[in-house]
């Protein structure tokens, strides 16, 4: 805090105009909130646990989950997120849940999706706001506990507000 | 606050066979403030303001629910799945952290 708080607020002056509403983002440890201060070096909270917290514990396997979003946000207040997961959606047979998480926002949980075999196919699309380049997780859940996920890192043109 | 609310969704137009899987768009109106962005001018935290569930219903089953923190965009937009088995309604309900609710439906048809 401090020292650079200064001119981090003049750097990001330009950001009301992504808010459009005349407001200035306030982006993890930079200006009032020191509990969040060390998250600019190391993220402060660990995503493991917050996956075994929201969908249980185990091994995520990398597979059946895509994100389907260019590596590449030019706009970090609006980032297209198409997440599909490849898996039946039987009666005794489906996935349960979906989680998004942006590893490097002050909150990383974005939102956390529930089907249910009515939903026929395990796939949201939603936009998102990142503060700056970040690795993004989506976690899926089978109803027997099975854990699948796709992580990409995205670079972010212009910051958006962070969660 | 003008600039909340008009949701809008938005199912196939044409008649699906029994079984099909339907895309569902949403759209509605809403700032999606964090909770985390201070006013330029007053240098006040503006409060958190944000969608936090959206539930869509088809046929008597919540078939989907989203639960979203500040992090999804201003203005959200959302789709996803249903399968289609019967002709009906899916309605489609917003809460905010506020109390505020807004409610809106797209009707399928199954040949």
């Amino acid at each position: 805090m401090g020292m650079n708080s200064e001119s981090t607020l003049t750097r990001r002056n330009f950001l009301g105009a992504v808010g459009a509403t005349g407001a200035v983002c306030v982006a993890a440890g930079l200006v009032g909130m020191p509990s969040l201060a060390q998250a600019e070096d190391a993220p402060a909270v660990n995503i493991d646990e917050l996956v075994a917290k929201d969908l249980g514990p185990g091994k995520v396997a990398m597979e059946k989950v895509k994100i389907d979003t260019p590596a590449k946000a030019e706009n970090g207040a609006l980032v297209r997120m198409p997440i599909s997961v490849d898996h039946p959606m039987e009666k005794d047979n489906y996935i349960k849940s979906l989680a998004v998480y942006v590893d490097d926002n002050p909150k990383p949980l974005v939102g956390r999706f529930d089907f249910t075999p009515e939903s026929g196919k395990a796939e949201v699309e939603m936009r998102i706001k990142m503060a700056k380049a970040s690795q993004v997780r989506a976690v899926a859940v089978s109803n027997k506990g099975a854990l699948y996920g796709a992580y990409l890192k995205i670079e972010v043109a212009e910051g958006g507000c962070a969660g | 606050m003008a600039d909340i609310g008009e949701p809008k969704v938005r199912g196939p137009e044409k008649p699906l066979k029994k079984g099909e899987v339907a895309l569902i768009k949403t759209l509605i109106k809403h700032p999606m403030e964090s909770g985390l962005r201070k006013d330029k001018a007053s240098g006040e935290t503006i409060p958190a303001h944000y969608i936090e569930s959206v539930v869509a219903e088809y046929g008597g089953v919540a078939v989907v629910k989203a639960t979203w923190t500040g992090a999804v965009s201003k203005n959200p937009f959302f789709s996803f799945y249903v399968k289609a088995d019967k002709s009906g309604p899916v309605n489609v309900t917003w809460k905010d952290n506020k109390g505020q609710e807004w409610k809106e439906k797209a009707e399928i048809k199954v040949e």
